[in-house]
C-alpha cells in the first residue's frame, strides 16, 4: 500500500517543524502529529468523520496558532485603513469598529497573493488586526513592509496563538465561560474575557458554522484550551475534518483553490469587494479585476458532485461530455455530511451552469459527475436580528 | 491457511493455490476513516508489486499491490457499500480480493506474522 498523505503539501519541509504552544496537549490527546505549513499540526485525534460530525453537531476546537497574526498601526483608522487598501480590494475605510472582513493581497495581475481576514478592534482608532494563511505568513509580512507608508507600522503577533470553536454550541459555551457574545453578529469582533483569559474573539471561522477565532496569549492558551476542552460539548478536532468541514462550506483553501494565478472574479470571491472599490480600483491588479467584472471571466471556480462513491482529489482533469478537458479539481474528496465525495475546481465559463454534465478523470476514468452550486452544505453563520 | 506480510503493509492469506488480499490493522489505523475501496475485476491478471486496489481515507487515496502473481477469481463486492470495513476488521471482513497465484515461489520472500510484527514495532 502506497503510504497515505496525511497532511497538505508541506513547502517547508527542508527546515525542522515549528510547534505550536499546544503541541504537548495534542500528543495528550494522542492527536496524530504531520508537517503543514512549516509546523507540526494534529490532523486529527479520535478520527476525520467523528470529528467532522462533532462540529456540525456540537462545538469543535481547534488550534489555528500557525496562522499569522498581525496589527497594522498608524495616527487614525482612515491612514492605516488607506494604507491597506492600496494592497487588497476589499472596502477597509468603511470598516466599522468591532467588524471585521475577508479580503486577498493581490498582484499586479490580480492574481491572488493570500486571503487574509482584517478586523478593527473597537475603541482603538488607527489599529487594523489581520489574519493571514501560515504557509504565506513571511511573504504576507515582507509584501506589506516593502509597501507600507511612513507612519503605518507592521506589528507582527508571535506572542498570540489562536483557536477557533466552531459549530452550533459554539456561542452557548462561550457564554457559560463569561463572554457576552450572544447577540453578536457573523464578522463581529471584539474583546472579551473566558474564564478570566482574556481574548480578542471574533464570530466568524472556517467551516461554515457559527463559530469563533479566539486569539490569546501564547503564554495562556494551553490553560484555556483545557477549560474549553473540559465543557461536555466540546472536543478537540485536526486539520482532517478542517479540511473536509471547510470543503462542504465551498470555503476556498490557499494553494489549492485560490493562487497567484486565479483573480478573486473567477474565484467567485466578488463579494468581498465593495462597491467602492470596485468603482474606484486602486488595488494592485484592479484593471485586470474591474475588466474582468464589465466582460466576464473565461473559467469560474465552481462545486462539483460525482456521481458514484470515488472521490476525485486536487488534480483531477475535469473533461467535458465529449472527453475534452474544460479545467481542474482544485480541491476534493469525501464530505461526511453530505455522505459522499465532493469536489471544488475551474472550468470554462460557459460550462460552469449547474446542472452541466462533466467528467472527473481518477486513474485514466472519467468518472461521470454533475456542476453544483457551492455551498455542499447551506452555512450557518449567526446574523443578528437587526 | 498461511498468512503472508509485505513491507507496504498488505497481508494474503494462502489457502491451496488461492490467496486473499488485504491491508493490516497498521495500514488501517493509519489511513483513518476508509471512505471508498475499489477492488479489481474478476478475471484481472496481476502482476506482482502491481496495483490491485485503491483504498480512499478522507485524506488520501493509497494504492494496494498484490505481492504475487496471478488472477483475480473473487472480489469482496460489499466493501463498496461499507468501506468502513476495512477500519472494524481489516485483517477479516475487509478483504479486497482473491487471486489464483501462478508463481507460489514468490511467497518465499514475503515476512511471517512474528517478522511483520517486529518490522511494525521498528517503524
Amino acid at each position: 500500500m502506497t503510504t497515505p498523505v496525511h497532511a497538505d503539501h508541506d513547502t517547508h519541509s527542508a527546515a525542522a517543524p515549528l510547534s505550536t504552544p499546544l503541541h504537548d496537549a495534542h500528543v495528550a490527546l494522542g492527536a496524530r502529529m504531520v508537517p503543514f505549513a512549516g509546523y507540526l499540526m494534529p490532523v486529527q485525534y479520535e478520527g476525520i468523520l467523528a470529528e467532522h460530525a462533532h462540529c456540525r453537531t456540537a462545538a469543535g476546537l481547534f488550534d489555528v496558532s500557525h496562522m499569522g497574526q498581525a496589527t497594522l498601526r498608524g495616527a487614525d483608522h482612515a491612514t492605516v485603513a488607506r494604507a491597506l487598501e492600496t494592497l487588497v480590494p476589499a472596502d477597509i475605510v468603511g470598516l466599522e469598529p468591532g467588524r471585521q472582513r475577508y479580503s486577498q493581497f493581490l498582484n499586479e495581475q490580480g492574481g491572488i497573493l493570500d486571503d487574509l481576514m482584517v478586523h478593527r478592534l473597537p475603541g482603538a482608532d488607527g489599529v487594523l488586526g489581520l489574519v493571514v494563511n501560515a504557509a504565506c505568513k513571511v511573504a504576507d509580512y515582507a509584501h506589506m513592509a516593502a509597501r507600507l507608508p511612513n507612519g503605518v507600522l507592521l506589528d507582527i503577533h508571535e506572542e498570540r496563538a489562536l483557536l477557533a470553536l466552531q459549530g452550533p454550541q459554539a456561542a452557548d459555551v462561550l457564554v457559560s465561560l463569561g463572554a457576552d457574545v450572544a447577540g453578536w453578529d457573523f464578522m463581529d469582533v471584539g474583546p472579551a474575557s473566558l474564564a478570566g483569559i482574556p481574548v480578542v474573539l471574533s464570530r466568524s471561522g472556517y467551516t461554515g458554522e457559527d463559530g469563533f477565532e479566539i486569539s490569546v496569549n501564547a503564554d495562556t492558551v494551553a490553560g484555556l484550551w483545557q477549560i474549553l476542552l473540559r465543557d461536555p460539548r466540546v472536543r478537540p478536532i485536526g486539520l482532517g475534518a478542517r479540511d473536509s468541514l471547510r470543503l462542504e462550506g465551498g470555503l476556498c483553501l490557499y494553494g489549492h483553490d485560490i493562487d497567484e494565478t486565479t483573480t478573486p472574479v473567477e474565484a467567485g470571491l466578488l463579494w468581498s469587494i465593495q462597491k467602492r472599490r470596485r468603482e474606484d480600483g486602486g488595488f494592485p491588479g484592479a484593471d485586470v479585476v474591474r475588466s474582468q467584472i464589465a466582460e466576464g471571466v473565461a473559467r469560474k471556480r465552481v462545486g462539483i458532485r460525482p456521481d458514484g462513491r470515488a472521490p476525485a482529489r486536487d488534480g483531477a482533469e475535469i473533461v467535458d461530455e465529449n472527453g475534452v478537458a474544460i479545467g481542474i479539481v482544485t480541491s476534493g474528496g469525501f464530505g461526511p455530511t453530505v455522505g459522499g465525495p465532493v469536489a471544488m475546481g475551474y472550468v470554462a465559463a460557459v460550462q460552469a451552469r449547474p446542472g452541466t454534465r462533466v467528467g472527473l478523470v481518477v486513474r485514466g476514468k472519467a468518472l461521470p459527475a454533475e456542476i453544483v452550486s457551492l455551498p455542499f452544505v447551506p452555512a450557518r453563520f449567526y446574523r443578528a436580528p437587526k | 491457511m498461511t498468512k503472508y506480510y509485505t513491507e507496504e503493509h498488505e497481508w494474503i492469506s494462502v489457502a491451496g493455490k488461492v490467496a486473499t488480499l488485504g491491508i493490516t490493522d497498521y495500514a488501517q489505523a493509519q489511513l483513518g476513516d476508509v471512505v471508498f475501496v475499489e477492488v479489481p475485476t474478476v478475471g484481472r491478471k496481476v502482476k506482482k508489486g502491481e496495483e490491485t486496489a485503491v483504498v480512499e481515507s478522507v485524506k488520501a487515496a493509497s494504492e494496494v499491490y498484490s505481492p504475487i502473481t496471478g488472477t483475480v477469481v473473487e472480489t469482496n463486492d460489499p466493501l463498496a457499500d461499507s468501506p468502513i470495513t476495512v477500519n472494524e476488521d481489516p485483517e477479516g471482513a475487509g478483504w479486497f480480493c482473491r487471486i489464483e497465484m501462478s508463481d507460489p515461489a514468490e511467497l518465499e520472500v514475503l515476512m511471517d506474522e512474528a517478522a511483520y510484527k517486529t518490522f511494525v514495532e521498528g517503524l
